[in-house]
């Protein structure tokens, strides 16, 4: 597999890190609720098809990248930087 | 004695040049240019291996990579193989082969009373007899089973073999270099491509040396193929990969390709296999087609092979498989193959075939050789233990599918069998939809592409050379093919009915029956199926066996083979050597290894290095070679006690956190304050995960508002870095802060001791460290040896301690320096033994501790934590399950009897009864204290202190009684580290 780095261009997979699932929003500070904190830290839908995940290019450039993938071809649709640079 | 070479013949072989080989000990010869088949087949060995489950005695099947019996052992020690094919060993000097999964030999098998057993030996066998009878009898029985099941057996030497890896690229990657694939690479190559042709076998070719037309392009087949293969070989644009299996299609255009360089024979400097990551533009898969099988009674007798095979070994190799051959097909290259073996030289006297009406070409070219032919009739029965003796003839109504009388008896010691051909779309399947019934080839053949492939020739369906020669070149350029086959029509014949065992998958011996208990049993799927009976799971993957099983199938649900569906096929096509896969990152070359800059004056200080993640520290300085281990760290840690000792710490993890928000983003990572640490002062922090576990500590020193160097544990550098840059990008965008790894450019290293301010002090200018100027936790700059340093007041001994962090190549003059400097006061440099030791006698956590299970809390860090503050997993440290009475909480450790405790010892009550309390974390000798200390994590163990527990190793059978007591073993007021 191989994944369009905005920096990098396409890049093997094997430069990457996964970073899990880019559809969760952290919540924000001073959220005190468990159950919250529970879904952001646990749950997870797994639908088949496109998946939004981040992926590190920690043995490239070491931006974040946001990649809509699906999950059943490996066919990426979308990347785009997260960040400050974004 | 049934085989044998042919007085002439073998186009592959060089007859001037004879290789000796041995088989279960026994010298034979050979040719340069046979396969170990082909040879053991030329000697008149007949039975070369017992088969899986009944250990019946089998031969050689195929003359390929699809062979499913003939498998054995090549070579002995390290370079040890089994399972090898002999259809695909290339014969070498020397070589050694061994029969397999038989005792004493595979002539005469004691195993083989299992046959006598084949009744209940059927499918299902493991799941009827061992569930419910408990896991006792289990056990007792797996010995013997395991024993008496299986094939091969590994070596258990290490591989002396090297392995390597490559990456390689092409606009088109042809595989297979058969008619199809020649022409695929020769048109690609005439359009301006750069092409790389990948063939499994050492000679590229395929089906066109046993081809039986007339001309191609007005020459000989064979003749046409060695010219191109010429022009293929000559053309810079072209790269030839012979021995090459292309066993996978992976995403992208990515395909996996194994390379045997040098297995045939050694060469030096090349590995034995080279694995290739072929990235291609296109891909044309040209892995033709391979025969199948004709399922009835007796079909594995050694003797019984594919017709193709008999006609290769014939062409190829000059070899006769028997004195009277019989054929049995369904189809026209099934006859082709008998005729193409007759005129060879192999003497065929029968060809029995189920069709009632038979192309008449054919029909006189059988008679033209003297071949009787039994149209409308077929095999019910192959008769012979060891090696075949003779079949059993009898009329076909392929109407009812039934055998009209009881037959009659022809004898023969070979029987060449064709059920029609697979296309071999493995490849395509992967990268793929879903293969189709196409029932006219009686086969399936590939779905619609995915990526970007096509396929030609008989890999598509295009079994004759006409079709494959065109499909290949694709653009209209395929030579002229003079009197081409007409189309190969098999007769659909899943089962011959007749008593006996009928295997399906010679490999697995799954025969006919077991698909039918199958079935009978409600494991209709072919999924179902497949994992029931084991079809297709050998090491074969079912090469020979699937369409058959799925015909059968189909035959019982009253469905087409295309309803019934095909299993989905998965990479490795060929089996693929695991030294090839970890290719040279085995041994020390795993992964990079990491040293610090004083590694040289480690190891001329006679250090025992150790590793540390992808780092080698030293564990001890041994002061003579007679030291030992014991010893020198007792002495190290002493000395830090007593005087002054000095530690290579550059392996921590070290970050740059810089920015106008950088305390506020130390503030939301770390569980403690950070908001208000004044410049010049570092802060010990303690990083949760977002599920509120322990996972990282190490201090943050504030080098201005903006600035924070950060270090982490060895271990944990990398992951740290990483969730700071995913907070920062994902997270809290917001915030203006930068991290960087500078974990590569710091040099560092702790002198520890009561002597080690008068150590540093002298040698260190513009920075006072005096005991007021230079307060616990200060940092600052200063100059030693030359070199600006970092110094910061920090301790992990518990004693007086400061931590110097150099640039990195400015590391050995510092050392130096420093360890000049406690001359004086006999500095010891120390390792990680006496590093652990001095952390333990103080409580202090690490690795063992920081296990991905504790809490703050069960560490007694709980007040570290802010309560006022948001950050990373303080919401969810105080769910329930983190907080309950009950959890393990870190406690010391002394043995009554002053024994070593071992790490990882389960703590149970005194008296050894009942479930484990806790278990050893870190042990060690105290010097300090004179005994065996250790730390623990206990159910409530800081209401504890006091009790007496008993630690104990069931693996190693120790046990002893301990006492609670409070973590931190010495200076529990922390007046040392004021020195």
């Amino acid at each position: 597999m191989r994944i369009p780095c905005p920096f990098c261009g396409s890049r093997d997979v094997s430069e990457f890190t996964y970073l899990g699932d880019a559809s969760v929003t952290r919540p924000a500070l001073g959220v005190t609720d468990p159950a919250v904190w529970h879904a952001y830290a646990y749950l997870r839908e797994n639908p088949r098809g496109r998946h939004r995940e981040h992926w590190h290019h920690s043995s490239g450039c070491r931006a974040i990248v946001k990649v809509t993938r699906d999950v059943q071809s490996h066919v990426i649709a979308d990347a785009s930087l997260e960040g400050g640079w974004a | 004695m049934s085989g044998y070479r042919l007085p002439t013949g073998g186009r592959f072989i060089n007859r001037e040049h004879v290789l000796r080989f041995a088989f279960d000990g026994r010298a034979m010869t050979g040719f340069a240019g046979d396969t170990l088949a082909s040879a053991l087949i030329a000697s008149g060995r007949q039975v070369v291996a017992r088969s899986f489950k009944y250990h019946r005695p089998r031969g050689v099947y195929s003359a390929g990579h699809e062979e499913p019996t003939a498998l054995v052992t090549i070579g002995t020690g390290g370079r040890r193989e089994p399972n090898a094919k002999s259809t695909v060993v290339e014969l070498g000097e020397g070589l050694e082969a061994f029969g397999q999964n038989a005792w004493p030999s595979v002539d005469f098998d004691l195993m083989a009373v299992n046959q006598l057993a084949g009744p209940v030996l059927g499918a299902g066998f493991y799941y009827k007899t061992f569930i419910g009878t408990g896991q006792r009898f289990w056990h007792f029985c797996e010995h013997f089973i395991r024993r008496a099941a299986g094939m091969g057996k590994a070596g258990l030497e290490p591989d002396p073999d090297r392995y390597e890896q490559a990456n390689a690229f092409a606009d088109v990657l042809v595989v297979g270099a058969g008619p199809a694939g020649i022409m695929a690479a020769l048109s690609a190559v005439a359009a301006g491509q750069r092409v790389i042709l990948a063939d499994e076998n050492p000679e590229l070719g395929g089906s066109l040396w046993e081809e039986a037309v007339a001309s191609i392009d007005g020459v000989s087949a064979a003749d046409w193929t060695v010219a191109r293969l010429a022009e293929l070989d000559a053309n810079p644009r072209v790269t030839v990969f012979r021995r090459t299996s292309v066993f996978g299609y992976f995403d992208d255009n990515v395909l996996g390709a194994l390379e045997r360089v040098a297995e045939h024979e050694p060469a030096p400097h090349q590995p034995r296999h080279r694995l290739l990551r072929i990235h291609a533009a296109k891909v044309v898969i040209a892995t033709g087609a391979i025969e199948r099988p004709l399922v009835f009674a007796g079909n594995d007798r050694p003797g019984v092979m594919l017709a193709s095979a008999v006609h290769r070994f014939a062409n190829r190799h000059g070899v006769a498989v028997g004195r009277r051959v019989v054929a049995f097909v369904n189809n026209d290259a099934g006859i082709d193959s008998a005729l193409g073996a007759a005129r060879c030289g192999v003497s065929v006297t029968d060809l029995v075939d189920p069709r009632n009406t038979i192309d008449p070409e054919r029909v006189a070219a059988l008679t033209a050789l003297g071949i009787r032919l039994h149209a409308g009739h077929v095999v019910t029965a192959a008769q012979g233990t060891k090696g075949l003796r003779a079949v059993r003839v009898a009329p076909f109504d392929a109407h009812s599918g039934e055998t009209a009388a009881r037959g009659w008896k022809l004898r023969c010691d070979a029987l060449m069998v064709s059920g029609g051909y697979t296309p071999q779309l493995s490849l395509c399947s992967q990268a793929g939809t879903p293969p189709r019934f196409d029932p006219l080839l009686d086969s399936f053949v590939p779905g619609e592409p995915l990526q970007s492939w096509r396929v030609a020739g008989a890999a598509g369906g295009g079994l004759a050379l006409a079709d494959a020669l065109r499909e290949g070149a694709n653009d209209g350029g395929a030579p002229v093919v003079n009197n081409a086959a007409g189309p190969m029509r098999p007769l659909p014949l899943p089962r011959v009915p007749g008593a006996g065992k009928s295997f399906v998958d010679l490999q697995h011996d799954v025969t006919a029956g077991d698909i039918g208990i199958a079935h009978a049993e409600g494991f209709r799927s072919v999924e179902h199926m497949k994992r029931y009976t084991t079809l297709g799971m050998a090491a074969d993957q079912g090469k020979t066996s699937n369409v058959n099983a799925i015909a059968l199938m189909g035959q019982l649900r009253g469905l087409s083979p295309g309803e019934v569906g095909t299993t989905r096929f998965r990479p490795p096509y060929v089996p693929i050597s695991l030294g090839a896969l970890g290719g040279t990152a085995v041994g020390d070359h795993l992964q990079p290894v990491r040293r610090t800059p004083m590694h040289e004056w480690h190891l001329a200080h006679d250090a025992e290095m150790i590793a540390a993640g992808a780092w080698v520290r030293p564990r001890v300085y041994r002061l003579d070679p007679n030291e030992s281990l014991f010893d020198a760290y007792v002495r190290e840690a002493r000395a830090v006690r007593e005087s002054v000792g000095i530690v290579d710490v550059t392996s921590l993890g070290k970050i740059e956190v810089q920015g106008p928000d950088a305390a506020e983003f130390l503030n939301r990572i770390y569980s403690n304050p950070f908001l208000k640490v004044p410049v010049g002062k570092a802060r010990y922090g303690a990083m949760l995960r977002e599920d509120g576990i322990l996972a990282d500590d190490g201090t943050s020193w504030r080098l201005s508002e903006t600035r924070f160097l950060t270090t982490t544990t060895t271990a944990g550098a990398a992951t740290v870095l990483r969730e700071m840059e995913r907070l920062l990008a994902v997270d809290w965008p917001d915030l203006k802060v930068h991290v960087a790894s500078v974990s590569d450019q710091w040099a560092g290293m702790a002198v520890a001791g009561p002597r080690s301010r008068a150590t540093l002090q002298p040698v260190l200018s513009g920075l006072d460290i005096g005991h007021d100027a230079f307060g616990s936790m200060a940092v600052g700059d200063g100059v030693l040896a030359g070199c600006p340093v970092k110094v910061a007041r920090l301790s992990f001994s518990g004693e007086l301690a400061f931590e110097v962090y150099c640039g990195w190549r400015d590391g050995p003059a510092v050392w130096q320096a420093i360890i000049d400097a406690g001359a004086p006061f006999g500095i010891t440099p120390y390792g990680t033994e006496a590093l652990g030791t001095l952390r333990i006698e103080k409580g202090h956590i690490s690795g063992p501790e920081l296990d991905g299970r504790t809490t703050l809390d069960d560490l007694g860090l709980g007040k570290m934590a802010s309560t006022t503050k948001s950050y990373v997993g303080g919401v969810l440290r105080l769910r329930e399950g983190l907080t309950t009475p009950g959890r393990p909480q870190l406690v010391g450790l002394v043995s009554s009897e002053n024994r070593a405790l071992r790490g990882g010892m389960h703590l149970v009550a005194p008296d050894g009864s009942g479930p484990s309390q806790g278990h050893v974390t870190s042990t060690t000798f105290s010097p300090e204290r004179g005994e065996h200390i250790s730390l623990a994590l206990v159910e409530r163990g800081r209401a504890r202190h006091g009790e007496a527990l008993l630690a104990v190793n069931p693996l190693h059978g120790e046990q002893n009684s301990v006492r609670v007591v409070d973590p931190c073993f010495i200076d529990p007021e922390g007046c040392r580290t004021d020195g």
